[in-house]
């Protein structure tokens, strides 16, 4: 009996069923697609390809941009990642033998957050592969400078894996307090796909929101990251506030994780399983 | 293997709200035997099973193996084994995956998981997403999750739910062999046919209180029994018994006499050179007395919830049915 059994077990439970390759591949694909079309009409833009008076995107600014897609964008993946941790263990009952072996439940929650940080990494790094490798072709074919030989894109990289870790750990947390795969899954979905986008896209029109907004979960990872879509001053004309700095994006980040997970352990994991 | 330990229940409560599950349940379950725990659907067997298990928060009292609570075994799937029930598998997750994470979680051998998949017939399905189990195979793999760690208490819960005759005489022999090594052998059913040739021992629980406790012979009083007797020439066959100091009731089909054995009355008849048409045993099927037990209206000595047990004084109204062959 140790954590590192646990930790093991965990890792056999996750890779055991299908569901950790086909959230990647869908990762893969929504993000490299949108990487490879918006580097595309980016490096145009900046070149002045494009015909008509489009806007001309300073070149600089792209590669940050277009390389953040992977959590601007992609981050609901290891939100989801870490939601189904817990919620298919609730869904089909193995919270039962799970609890059985490990009957320290504490244990097992630590044992899924080593795990989940292990699986944030994972999948931050495809991630990261997905948005760079199309975007960067896309810059380099059109003669926009990728910026992959400077320590300020590796240091934003190295960030955005940190924010996929981040991100999987309040998917554990909210997975835990919601229970229910299906209404966890769909508002995950949801807060990701819809209210926060709308919120941060409004806030422009309301004078002080943007103190408010800035503190989203979303937005504090954009902050920690460094750049995102929806800050680009360049694409919204200012929208996005002002953000974080990194360092406090990632706090208010670990917060939020560190809050729902102790509420989780309290109201939701020490729970009776019947 | 380890040492079969006993399970000791101790006024175990818990209570749902306004409602309670399980009543100051107090029971023992000894190693060695295979105990059968009983009880109609909703009388409170997982609850209390699951509290035993420290899946389930008691509201009082406790439970606990070896007298060491579950959550605090230094080893529970080496100590416990427990089938609860047929559905705590992930469908897309195949039976080797399933056992290999349990093994890993709790420090054993990760060849038991063969060991236990060949032991339960499974071995040819352990690749297979569980997803497509049947019913009877999922209870196998359930059992080979239970006997994982080899251990020597063994807690199931309706294990033979889904299995085919075969499997349910396969369950059998597999659970008394258990028992015969030594292991505490713990299974819960409605139906007590089901245990009635498995079990050793016998706890009956219903809304929650333990209303029996003890073998299966205990289960009826032997004063409940009573042998019907007839014979061609029924007068001499009355004189006999009243001059052995015998009463007999006359019924329209024979003499009856309580409380007797069938052998006393056939040796008074035979010394009185009496030639039977009938002798027979009659007393309340053991069905009958589990269902009354189950709904209250017998209450059986064993079970000491005196402070409570309401009606207890009434006596059970016994239908005579037949029980045995004429001997």
């Amino acid at each position: 009996m140790s954590l590192v059994g646990t930790v093991k077990s965990e890792t056999t439970k996750q890779f055991s069923t299908s569901t950790w390759w086909i959230l990647a591949i869908v990762l893969v694909v929504y993000v490299a697609s949108t990487a490879a079309a918006l580097g595309f009409f980016f490096a145009a833009s900046s070149t002045g390809a494009l015909p008509g008076d489009a806007p001309q995107l300073p070149g600089d600014t792209l590669p940050p941009l277009l390389y953040s897609l992977a959590t601007a964008m992609g981050y609901v993946f290891p939100l989801l990642i870490g939601t189904l941790m817990v919620t298919t263990e609730i869904r089909h009952q193995t919270l039962t033998p799970t609890f059985l072996a490990t009957p320290q439940r504490s244990r097992v929650l630590g044992a899924k957050l080593i795990v989940g940080a292990g699986l944030g990494v994972l999948y931050g790094i495809v991630g990261i592969a997905s948005s760079v490798g199309p975007s960067a072709a896309m810059l380099a074919l059109q003669g926009v400078e990728t910026q992959l030989g400077d320590t300020d894109t590796w240091a934003m990289l190295g960030r955005m894996i940190v924010a996929f870790v981040l991100w999987v750990f309040i998917g554990i947390a909210v997975g835990a307090l919601v229970r229910n795969q299906i209404v966890a899954v769909v508002g995950v979905l949801v807060f990701t796909q819809f209210i926060e986008p709308i919120a941060r896209t409004l806030v422009t029109f309301i004078e002080g929101a943007a103190d408010v907004v800035r503190f989203l979960p979303g937005a504090a990872s954009d902050a920690l990251v460094g750049a995102s879509l929806f800050n680009a001053e360049a694409l919204t004309g200012g929208g996005g506030g002002n953000p974080l700095e990194w360092w406090a994006g990632g706090l208010v980040l670990l917060a939020v994780a560190a809050v729902l997970l102790v509420l989780a352990y309290l109201f939701s994991w020490r729970r009776d399983v019947a | 293997m380890p040492d079969g330990q006993t399970l000791e229940f101790s006024g175990l409560t818990k209570r749902f709200g306004p409602l309670t599950a399980v009543d100051r349940f107090t029971a023992r379950v000894e190693p060695g035997l295979v105990t059968g725990f009983l009880g109609p659907n909703g009388a409170g067997k997982t609850t209390t099973m699951r509290m035993l298990l420290g899946l389930v928060r008691a509201t009082d009292g406790s439970a606990t193996v070896g007298g060491t609570p579950y959550a605090q075994l230094r080893h529970p799937l080496q100590s416990v084994g427990a089938a609860l029930e047929a559905s705590s598998f992930h469908p897309g997750r195949s039976a080797a995956a399933h056992l290999t994470a349990l093994a890993q979680a709790s420090d054993v051998p990760i060849r038991r998981v063969d060991e236990t998949l060949a032991l339960v017939g499974l071995s040819d399905a352990a690749g297979r997403k569980v997803g497509g189990y049947s019913l009877g195979m999922r209870q196998r793999l359930g059992l080979a999750a239970a006997l994982l760690g080899d251990p020597g208490v063994l807690v199931l819960d309706e294990p033979t739910n889904g299995l085919d005759p075969e499997g349910i005489r396969w369950m059998r022999d597999l659970l008394r062999a258990l028992a015969r090594e030594g292991r505490t052998v713990f299974v819960s059913s409605h139906l007590l046919s089901e245990v009635q040739q498995t079990v050793d021992s016998l706890l009956v629980i219903a809304r929650g209180r333990l209303v029996f406790q003890g073998t299966i012979d205990e289960l009826v009083d032997p004063t409940e029994y009573a042998t019907v007797v007839d014979a061609p020439d029924r007068a001499g066959l009355t004189a006999a018994l009243t001059a052995a100091g015998v009463s007999a009731e006359v019924l329209r089909a024979g003499l009856r006499v309580d409380a007797a054995d069938p052998a006393d009355i056939g040796r008074i008849a035979a010394s009185a050179g009496i030639a039977l048409s009938l002798l027979q045993r009659q007393g309340p099927s053991l069905e009958q007395v589990f269902l009354q037990l189950a709904d209250g209206t017998r209450v059986h000595a064993s079970a000491f919830g005196g402070e409570s047990a309401a009606g207890a004084e009434s006596a059970p109204p016994v239908e005579p049915t037949q029980e045995g062959d004429a001997r």
